[in-house]
């Protein structure tokens, strides 16, 4: 099995949400002496696991708050899951946002190539590809402009041409088929479709089943946290687009939640 | 057998009581005169008896987790551009919108290295010889360390729209920035050496290893502002609370007194403590009095860096997975 990229095992992740933020030193340790720092445990992924293959475009669908972009800051490192592992062969670029990690204060020149280098791309090997980046952003005319002053499009253009061009072998795409006009959301599917024929391997984050079932192979449904489906992108956006049986999916682990509530789930405790 | 910071604080304690045992009676040609006071000859025994525990305890760490540590370390040759891109951010973007531009980054610290020298010469006296040399070395390198921890504890903070949306190693922050400062400390050398031109300072062939002070007190803040950098995150009060704390430790270091004459005696050892004084008298022995320090003060500076960085970077490695959650 050495064709699989991606591996997702049992991947779980909780999040502490502080009932009051604490944020300085002397609330800390007067609330800490008395024990009155309260967490509400709150696991955004529950044991989820899929296996994605080399060259194929790989769905995650599901409603807002069902888990999508913690999946994917986890596959590209940014979170550290609380339990389960993730392996991975080769070098990833993750479009969680448009404009990933650009500084608004540098023009799209410097922006390109601290982008490139934080995916691991020399300044000479950003040298070669500049022009490219360039002329698929079609910003020529801007190319010495600073960030802050590019409109959203702009930015999103520039972002995608940025991690497209480096040539990654894992690209993540969470939902920036949305910005952008209808010519240029052409060019990007145009542009990743070539991608995938050359072997990269792309994990596609969307609501938009449509686009889901017209660009990728399978999907996983995502809802609470939970891996609802797992299969061909036709059988997720069966059950997705049919809205009374997401509904009831979505009661149903509701019920299982409240019955599960370990008391402990919710409580106070001491931080130690 | 796991190694958690309880175990290893345990065996880092048990060490140093029986490294202290082993050097306290051995014999005073290995480890310095004794001498009559035994309150000036025990804090020297037990530093370095604390720098050897460290130490093993830091190659313990070493064997037990090398696949980690080693995978940190290739992580750099990786980001590596983006580290070179970051400090060359840092320095471009300062000057960038002021007539002289670059030119400033020596200019400024000779303004100001003529600012001081003319008040501490004209408006507090010492009896050293040389003072604007004297009190500009010490200014010099402890203004390394002012600087560096001062920018560097905001670094991971500062980054947060970085680390929240690509996997960059979160170290990379704290080091781009200390060498940020390292790059300006040679502005400020080259300034410094204006200076030295000027006042008719002899030049002796000790100069030219002036960087070895300098490195040591690079390896020291860098340990600190990776300590400092993780705890900020979740105190933010810790900026405010390290601005008074290093000012402080300025004038708990010989930058603009000389240190005979003003600290008494009796206090010697504990004036010692303070890791600053080591790599100012330091830097002062090679620039100013011409001789090459000992090797009882390297063992010192390279004891304080190293215990230094140990603890700064297991802080910063401990800390670095729950810094999105706080930031």
């Amino acid at each position: 099995m050495s064709n699989i990229v991606i591996e997702v095992n049992n991947v779980s992740m909780r999040f502490n949400l502080t009932k009051d933020k604490i944020t300085g030193l002397k609330e800390y340790v007067v609330k800490m002496l008395k024990r009155q720092i309260e967490y509400e445990e709150f696991w955004a992924l529950k044991n989820v696991s899929f296996s994605v293959e080399k060259g194929e475009i790989f769905g995650v669908v599901g409603l807002n708050g069902a888990g999508k972009s913690t999946l994917l800051k986890i596959i590209s490192g940014v979170f550290k899951p609380t339990k389960g592992s993730i392996k991975m062969t080769g070098d990833l670029v993750p479009l969680l946002e448009l404009g990933t990690g650009f500084d608004p204060e540098f023009s799209a020149r410097d922006n390109i190539y601290m982008n490139g280098a934080m995916y691991g791309r020399s300044p000479r090997e950003m040298d070669g590809i500049f022009n490219e980046i360039m002329d698929f952003a079609e910003l020529w005319e801007f190319k010495d402009v600073t960030l802050k002053n590019f409109s959203t499009g702009m930015a999103a253009r520039l972002g995608f041409a940025v991690a497209t061009s480096v040539k990654p072998d894992i690209l993540i795409i969470d939902e920036i088929f949305g910005v952008g006009d209808y010519k240029f959301q052409e060019k990007c599917s145009a542009r990743i479709k070539g991608m995938i024929s050359g072997g990269t391997t792309a994990l596609l984050v969307s609501h938009d089943i449509d686009l889901i079932r017209q660009m990728c192979k399978r999907a996983i449904l995502l809802e609470k946290g939970n891996a609802v489906c797992l299969g061909t992108a036709d059988e997720v956006a069966e059950i997705y687009g049919d809205r009374g049986r997401l509904a009831k999916i979505i009661d149903e682990l509701n019920k299982e939640e409240i019955q599960n509530k370990d008391p402990t789930l919710i409580s106070s405790e001491k931080v130690s | 057998m796991a190694l958690t910071t309880k175990r290893m604080a345990i065996i880092t304690v048990m060490l140093t009581v029986s490294f202290f045992a082993i050097f306290i009676f051995l014999p005073e040609s290995v480890v310095g005169e004794r001498g009559d006071n035994l309150l000036f000859f025990a804090p020297k025994i037990a530093f370095l008896s604390v720098t050897a525990a460290m130490v093993t305890v830091f190659i313990l760490v070493f064997i037990f987790r090398r696949k980690y540590i080693s995978s940190q370390i290739f992580a750099l040759n990786r980001y590596k551009y983006l580290l070179r891109l970051m400090i060359k951010r840092d320095f471009v973007t300062k000057y960038r919108k002021s007539m002289l531009g670059i030119i400033w980054s020596i200019l400024n610290p000779l303004l100001m290295m003529l600012v001081m020298m003319f008040v501490f010469q004209y408006l507090f006296r010492f009896s050293v010889d040389n003072y604007p040399v004297y009190f500009l070395s010490g200014r010099l390198i402890f203004g390394f360390f002012e600087e560096s921890t001062a920018m560097g504890i905001n670094s991971i903070i500062n980054n947060e729209a970085i680390i929240k949306k690509v996997y960059v190693p979160k170290y990379i922050f704290p080091v781009a920035q200390v060498t940020t400062s390292l790059v300006n400390v040679f502005f400020a050398f080259l300034a410094f050496m204006l200076v030295f031109i000027i006042t008719g300072a002899d030049f002796y062939w000790t100069m030219l290893l002036i960087p070895i002070p300098i490195i040591y007190t690079f390896v020291f803040s860098l340990g600190i502002v990776m300590f400092l950098s993780s705890m900020v995150v979740f105190f933010r009060d810790m900026q405010y609370l390290w601005g008074v704390f290093s000012m402080m430790l300025f004038f708990m270091t010989p930058v603009m007194y000389p240190v005979e004459g003003t600290i008494p005696e009796a206090y010697m050892p504990i004036y010692g403590l303070n890791p600053m004084f080591h790599f100012v008298t330091y830097f002062r022995e090679l620039a100013l009095w011409h001789t090459v320090p000992d090797l009882w003060s390297n063992m010192v500076c390279i004891g304080y860096a190293l215990a230094s960085l140990c603890i700064g970077s297991y802080v910063f490695m401990k800390r670095q997975d729950r810094f999105l959650l706080y930031l």
